[in-house]
């Protein structure tokens, strides 16, 4: 039923896009004649080719990006994929319950997150480990969570980096109201670029569906409040198209709540810099939120409980890898001769020692003590919670007891 | 087993005026001891928040220049400004959803949710993230956040607008449940509510809002008066414990008055707070009197009457004469107006109550 438009008039690739992937992407092109709308600028500065090309509003955010600045970038997301492919080894030696990579959107998430200020504060969703990544939070404690020993083990305020959030679209609000005391802070348009301050919301094309997304925008729309809403749209919401979330560009429902949009390559690192760039000094400076429409693409499964065959074809996939954001950064380093063999033969070495304190650190997380889920319900002490736990300690001690058992009288 | 007598009270029973139940305290000098309706208690409670701590807002639909439906935030947008009492876009789990990012930043958000009914667009925001914030980070992150939400019926109201909806929040973890029933207690208790580190669902009994009480205004703010999770005895009795909360305890109390004068002595407990359930409270008193009456307006099917009835016979089960029972909404939605005084726990449905568990 969803699916009974004759054609998605958006989904299109770009003019400059010399590798447009077949199947689904190419049913019609953006210079359809019978095409209603137009479709948004899909903003790009490195093609997949690895060609720099100029645009006349975005060059200026990356002219200051020296080479050694790009070998960042390019470090980050090779570490990324190096985090994505290690993890799900793990999931499949049985290491990890679960495992959400991130491959193939390495470009949205890296180029995103270098753009951010330190004091900026970022709230992922669950496949944002590039995003993690760069804000310096340690993979072990991303991985503790798809081990089953905590919920995220970094400290958000350390990072400034929120938990994952699972429910889909939740966080967005959490996001909206975070910068709405950011705006009562007094952290905007003070001019200042240590203190201003913005939020960044990470969420893929099926949280645009839902309510609380859309809550999100018409908060902080009314509220000015200094705010990116980061969409990723990696085509694919488990094993529904981006068609059954939206008849629009994503890009174009910014409008209908009065934010700003941009449609960006999100494949191509430097575009995603430097829309992100632009978001920020507009909520930094008081000019309210950004929509973001990162167009990219889930290279891998949702999780590796799922099975993308299900539903999409390998000739889809090829065409999307042809578009790699790694080998994209790659192409042009070596193009302008700023990617020196040491540097890559040290980048190999780093990669491996990531891929083996992961495998090591794993395998050492402990199972957390029992009592311990009883810690942390409540800031304060509440009677449920300490019954709960006392009978439990009293249990739990007399099961280790040789001889005694359980309390026969009891009713738990 | 139903022994049902005549009628004692008329209808409509939920008019009865709310005794001051709670403790007495000595008038400290300032604005002193005042007799004050529910609604202006929570009013000055609110506005002692407000002035007290920088951080505190307060956030909901109509609640600014309105001053809300129920005048409940009357004249606070004007004392404290737009920043602080903030008139939302009309979306429940907006206002929930961007106070728990505000809490995140230090803030401590109040929201009010207009009526009963309209709490559910928030549900996923306050059963997902509200409530397990704190353990899912580990203790690393506290959410102050108040929700109050006006509850109840007996106000001739059309549908949605009257429902009771507290054990869904009493059965969710991380969350802490409470109702005041008096003035006096709803001064200190939103007070305390907004002090607290850990959400707090505040339930308002909104067929109560404006029956009056003496009220210590000289209470200062975020003092812990007789503790926001323990429950009161508010009328010492003999023969049956009556356990009550939010807008029941007018209710008890008044069915205590009709038993006195039939020489029956009924004890009355206000719960006051629904997670935590001060079990402990009621166990003592049970062991007193030996038989156990929970009344309140939600359906009793799965309703705080059949918590506490689970703890009072785990607890003292050999000190009960009778089955603990229980009187409050049935099995059904909450019915059209006309009929809510059928529905409603009244007077004579707890009294009959009282009268099975004296027989049996």
């Amino acid at each position: 039923m969803a699916q009974t438009s004759p054609t998605e008039p958006w989904i299109g690739a770009t003019p400059a896009d010399s590798t447009a992937p077949t199947d689904r992407m190419d049913r019609t092109s953006p210079s359809n004649p019978s095409d209603p709308q137009p479709i948004p600028e899909l903003v790009q500065l490195l093609t997949p080719d690895g060609l720099r090309v100029p645009h006349a509003s975005y060059d200026a955010r990356v002219a200051h990006l020296t080479p050694e600045r790009l070998r960042a970038l390019y470090r980050d997301m090779v570490l990324t994929r190096r985090f994505d492919t290690e993890s799900t080894a793990l999931q499949r030696q049985g290491e990890l319950a679960l495992f959400a990579p991130c491959l193939g959107q390495e470009a949205a998430q890296v180029g995103s997150a270098h753009a951010l200020a330190p004091q900026d504060f970022v709230f992922p969703s669950y496949r944002e480990h590039g995003v993690l990544h760069t804000r310096g939070i340690d993979p072990l404690d991303v991985l503790s969570l798809f081990r089953g020993i905590d919920y995220g083990g970094w400290d958000p305020r350390e990072h400034n980096t929120h938990l994952y959030t699972l429910v889909i679209g939740s966080h967005t609000l959490h996001a909206t109201g975070y910068a709405m005391g950011v705006q009562r802070d007094g952290l905007v348009g003070t001019g200042d670029p240590t203190r201003d301050t913005a939020v960044v919301a990470y969420f893929g094309d099926g949280a645009t569906a839902q309510g609380d997304t859309n809550e999100a925008l018409v908060f902080a729309a009314v509220n000015n409040a200094p705010l990116v809403l980061f969409c990723q749209n990696n085509q694919w919401a488990i094993s529904e198209p981006t068609t059954n979330q939206a008849r629009v560009p994503i890009a174009d429902r910014g409008k209908g709540f009065g934010v700003p949009s941009v449609r960006v390559d999100g494949n191509d690192v430097l575009a995603c810099y430097a829309v992100t760039a632009e978001a920020l000094e507009r909520a930094h400076s008081g000019g309210g939120p950004t929509l973001v429409e990162a167009y990219t693409y889930r290279m891998g499964a949702h999780t590796t409980s799922d099975d993308p065959t299900r539903y999409r074809t390998r000739e889809e996939e090829e065409s999307w890898r042809r578009r790699d954001p790694i080998d994209r950064l790659r192409t042009y380093l070596e193009s302008i001769g700023e990617l020196p063999e040491e540097f890559v033969a040290q980048l190999e070495v780093d990669a491996d020692a990531l891929g083996a304190r992961l495998r090591d650190g794993v395998r050492a997380m402990g199972k957390p003590a029992p009592s311990s889920m009883f810690d942390d319900v409540y800031a304060t002490p509440h009677a449920g919670v300490a019954a709960d736990r006392a009978w439990f300690t009293e249990y739990d001690a007399a099961l280790a007891a040789p001889v005694a058992g359980p309390d026969e009288g009891s009713t738990r | 087993m139903s022994t049902m007598t005549a009628l004692r009270t008329a209808h409509p029973t939920t008019t009865v005026p709310a005794p001051s139940g709670a403790p007495a305290r000595a008038a400290a000098p300032g604005r002193g001891t005042q007799r004050l309706t529910l609604a202006k208690a929570i009013n000055l409670g609110l506005g002692a928040a407000l002035g007290a701590d920088p951080r505190v807002l307060l956030m909901g639909e109509d609640i600014g220049r309105l001053g809300g439906v129920f005048r409940v935030t009357d004249g606070l947008q004007a004392e404290f400004g737009t920043d602080r009492v903030v008139d939302t876009p009309l979306a429940e789990s907006g206002i929930v959803g961007t106070a728990i990012g505000l809490a995140m930043r230090g803030y401590r958000p109040v929201c009010e949710i207009q009526f009963d009914g309209f709490v559910f667009p928030a549900f996923d925001q306050i059963t997902t993230q509200l409530a397990k914030m704190h353990y899912r980070s580990r203790g690393k992150l506290t959410l102050p956040v108040v929700i109050r939400i006006p509850y109840g019926g007996g106000i001739g109201a059309v549908e949605h607008h009257s429902e009771s909806p507290e054990v869904l929040f009493g059965h969710t973890a991380g969350l802490r449940v409470v109702s005041p029933a008096t003035p006096a207690d709803a001064f200190t208790m939103i007070q305390e509510a907004i002090a607290s580190p850990d959400p707090v669902i505040f339930f308002e009994p909104k067929g109560r809002y404006w029956d009056k009480g003496d009220v210590d205004l000289d209470v200062p703010y975020g003092a812990t008066i007789g503790g926001l999770d323990s429950a009161h005895v508010v009328r010492p009795g003999r023969d049956a414990t009556v356990v009550a909360y939010g807008p029941t305890v007018a209710t008890a109390l008044k069915a205590a008055d009709v038993a006195a004068g039939e020489g029956r002595s009924l004890e009355v407990i206000d719960l006051r707070s629904i997670s935590p359930l001060d079990t402990d409270t009621v166990a003592a008193s049970v062991r007193r009197t030996g038989r156990c009456i929970v009344v309140h307006e939600a359906p009793v099917q799965y309703g705080t009457g059949a918590e506490v009835a689970a703890r009072i016979t785990e607890s003292c089960f050999y000190h009960l004469q009778a089955p603990v029972l229980r009187v409050g909404g049935f099995a059904i939605p909450y019915p059209v107006a006309r009929l809510e005084h059928e529905y409603l726990p009244s007077v004579d449905r707890l009294l009959d109550a009282v009268d099975r568990a004296i027989a049996f």
